[in-house]
């Protein structure tokens, strides 16, 4: 049993003396990769002005329609944000959003429903065949459904039908709030309160859209749901908000994956999810992040202030993976609430970080329930002037009696101006349980590269077969169409411009 | 007559594998080769034999290209190519292969994974299309047969957790796989107990052609029981000291290398 680990810093950055030339031009190939993304659609669009204030609050409310209940949820958080302060104790620097200069409310038009996809903007179907979504071949062909979010508004829904046989909800956060308001009143809040922190009672206070989820009792959802977040708005701060509730005995495979236009100032995201797994449900959720990180002089990119926790009672089951590689400044803990007796959590995650990106990114596992288990993958890679941190916190309380957690967290350097570090929070307060926290720091293998290369392969093509095999334990999670595009990512990220 | 001496020249350079010439390389400013001559013609296996610090190591290093070395006076024809001028993925596209003496291991990345991406990218240099899923995995099997490689292994992770033993076979089977001009193998036989000398000498024997040629660095006469050189070489203090035929190996073996240098010392007072 470890324990009182806490605060416990570990740093490991890498100050090598001798390097090769070869090393240090393969180096600046990688983090000289542009983020091949950036690209921005003109879309009318309906903007709040900027600041924020209850009549802002009241006047998002009132766009979207909202009943007085939600009203009500927006200004109490709205209040209480307001007595806040941002919080200072991540390892990141970074200048603080102006939270007077965002516009909190941006809509595309038209806001028609549609039928079909005839109906929808042309400019956002160019859009998505930039991403290399194409949403008619996703319906016929993967069948994943996907719900479309682009500045804050749902603007295609698939697959609905489908779903609805079973009784599964899948639609955006709006639609839900008039819809199923029940569901919404009941679970709002339970995973992520209001009063959490300062990004989640801005995020409470403010939220445009997002995506809601529900499984009912013994329902297996046959598809992977899926959501493709973009910001294509300049200023307009991105409050999403998730909320996937698993009823008891079923189960659902959630993704996430984003991409973002190329911007120049910062640009706020700070998203709510929160996850409920009802007794001997299963929740797989997703995601890939890859917004625009800022150039590589370190300009622009956006700030990702995510809060994202799930909620597991008896015998269920919520696991997290994620792959990270954009973003300016990220501060991510997606982690679970082990109350239920016999249930499990698990966080995988790959976080890249070049150029001047900043990562503090972690998970928190706290065992409530007896006989609970959870399970921490964490392989952070930073190149160029990056840094990348692990913050987790693994906490056993008092009556979770054999309890369980295995938490392993690799560092991979490239180059000699990155850092990686390692922050571990172990707080147990029983005798009965077991807590076990691995960590590796290496740098990418000059001895790897060349035996690739006597074996014909060029320098990027090497890099990115240990870079995926590092990452391996966490791709093999995602499911397949995701795990393809997750590694194509990771190759854009660490890329040069080949040839 | 002119005529004559071309026709003996396109002979030449068709069967002549590799020609080092008066090779000279330091590393952080120390000379490790100091003048190594050396021609290897297809079809032929050259033994280079030495005690430890000879430059044994170091020669097939230089030939695949790692840059902690700097060569400084000579040159080396590959295939009537500049070597010495080619980044070591191209000396390998050419049909360059270092067995390595201490295969590295490269977690996550399966044998089947490393060896495919190896193979077409080199084909996609030559313009040619990857290789079928069905021929690669009929290349697997065939060759990995050939050095009693266990099917499980070309499924797990590049030499992760492998015995010394079958990192070596593993090498073997890489170069089955990669079917290269010339193999340089450093050290093959280093670590390796009897019956895994005897695969993987069977897999170098099984694959040796006309049209191949394999240098074999070697500290130990033993390896040289089961693949049989045409040519010795004795390296000493970065020099090609004395060659001869395979039965030198023996004679090396049985009084070791000191009558050589008290030779060379003699010769040279």
């Amino acid at each position: 049993m470890l324990q009182g680990l806490a605060d416990v810093e570990k740093v490991f950055q890498y100050k090598g003396m001798k390097e090769m030339q070869t090393e240090d031009e393969l180096i600046e190939e990688i983090t000289n990769s542009e983020y091949k993304y950036g690209f921005y659609t003109e879309m009318d669009s309906d903007q709040a002005p900027k600041g924020l204030s209850e009549v802002i609050i009241r006047f998002i409310s009132a766009k979207k329609n909202e009943p007085q209940w939600m009203l009500d949820y927006r200004l109490n958080a709205y209040r209480i944000w307001e007595k806040m302060e941002e919080p200072e104790w991540a390892h990141l620097g970074y200048e603080k959003p102006d939270f007077q200069d965002l516009h909190y409310y941006s809509a595309p038009k038209p806001k028609v429903q549609l039928d079909s996809l005839d109906e929808v903007d042309h400019e956002l179907l160019e859009t998505f065949k930039k991403l290399g979504i194409s949403i008619e071949e996703q319906e016929r062909l993967t069948g994943v459904a996907v719900d479309v979010v682009i500045d804050s508004v749902s603007v295609a829904t698939s697959f609905k039908k489908k779903l609805g046989e079973l009784g599964i909800i899948f639609c955006s956060f709006s639609e839900a709030v008039q819809e199923h308001p029940e569901l919404v009143q009941k679970y709002l809040g339970t995973v992520v309160p209001t009063t959490d922190n300062f990004y989640s009672a801005l995020n409470s206070a403010v939220f445009t859209d997002g995506s809601f989820c529900y499984i009912p009792k013994g329902k297996k959802c046959p598809m992977e749901l899926s959501t493709y977040f973009r910001i294509n708005e300049a200023n307009t701060g991105q409050f999403e908000r998730t909320l996937v509730i698993a009823d008891e005995g079923s189960y659902v495979s959630y993704l996430e994956g984003c991409t973002a236009p190329m911007r120049d100032e910062n640009q706020l995201h700070a998203a709510v999810v929160e996850l409920v797994a009802l007794d001997n449900a299963e929740i797989k959720y997703s995601t890939i992040q890859n917004w625009y990180p800022g150039s590589k002089e370190g300009k622009g990119g956006i700030y990702n202030f995510v809060t994202k926790r799930g909620l597991c009672m008896e015998n269920s089951k919520i696991s997290w993976t994620q792959v990270e590689t954009g973003s300016a400044v990220t501060w991510k803990y997606p982690g679970c609430i082990l109350k239920g007796n016999n249930s499990i959590g698990e966080f995988y995650s790959v976080a890249v970080t070049s150029n001047h990106q900043q990562a503090d990114t972690g998970s928190k596992m706290i065992h409530l329930g007896k006989n609970t288990k959870s399970t921490i993958i964490s392989k952070g890679i930073s190149a160029g002037q990056a840094q990348n941190s692990y913050r987790g916190l693994v906490k056993i309380a008092k009556g979770a009696a054999n309890a369980r957690n295995f938490t392993q967290c690799d560092s991979l350097l490239m180059g000699n101006n990155c850092g990686a570090h390692t922050f571990p929070y172990i707080e147990v307060s029983n005798q009965s349980s077991k807590v076990e926290h691995e960590a590796t720091t290496s740098k990418i293998g000059e001895d790897q590269i060349f035996y690739c290369k006597q074996r014909g392969m060029d320098e990027t093509t090497a890099i990115n077969l240990i870079v995926n095999g590092y990452c391996k334990e966490v791709l093999n999670q995602l499911p397949m169409e995701f795990a393809v595009e997750a590694q194509k990512l990771l190759e854009i990220s660490l890329e040069g411009s080949v040839g | 007559m002119d005529k004559k001496i071309k026709g003996i020249e396109f002979l030449i350079a068709l069967f002549r594998m590799i020609k080092i010439k008066n090779l000279h390389a330091s590393i952080e400013g120390t000379e490790i080769l100091r003048g190594i001559n050396l021609e290897v013609k297809a079809g032929e296996v050259h033994a280079i034999m030495g005690p430890n610090g000879s430059g044994k190591s170091t020669l097939a290093s230089v030939l695949a290209g790692r840059d902690e070395y700097e060569v400084t006076e000579g040159s080396v024809d590959f295939l009537d190519e500049d070597l010495l001028d080619m980044e070591p993925e191209d000396r390998s596209r050419a049909g360059l292969f270092l067995a390595f003496q201490y295969p590295v291991e490269i977690p996550g990345v399966s044998n089947i994974n490393f060896l495919k991406t190896a193979i077409n990218e080199a084909r996609e240099k030559r313009g040619e299309d990857p290789m079928a899923a069905k021929d690669f995995l009929k290349r697997v099997k065939e060759k990995s047969k050939l050095v009693e490689l266990d099917g499980r292994l070309a499924n797990r992770s590049v030499n992760e957790g492998f015995s010394g033993g079958e990192k070596k076979r593993n090498e073997i089977f890489q170069m089955a796989m990669l079917d290269p001009k010339l193999s340089v193998l450093d050290e093959t036989d280093s670590g390796l107990d009897i019956d895994a000398l005897r695969i993987v000498a069977n897999g170098v024997n099984e694959l040796k052609t006309k049209d191949n040629a394999s240098i074999v660095i070697t500290h130990y006469q033993r390896l040289l029981d089961y693949i049989v050189p045409d040519y010795v070489h004795v390296l000493y203090k970065g020099k090609i000291v004395k060659t001869g035929p395979k039965e030198l190996a023996l004679e090396l073996e049985e009084k070791g290398y000191e009558w050589i240098f008290k030779e060379l010392e003699a010769v040279s007072a």
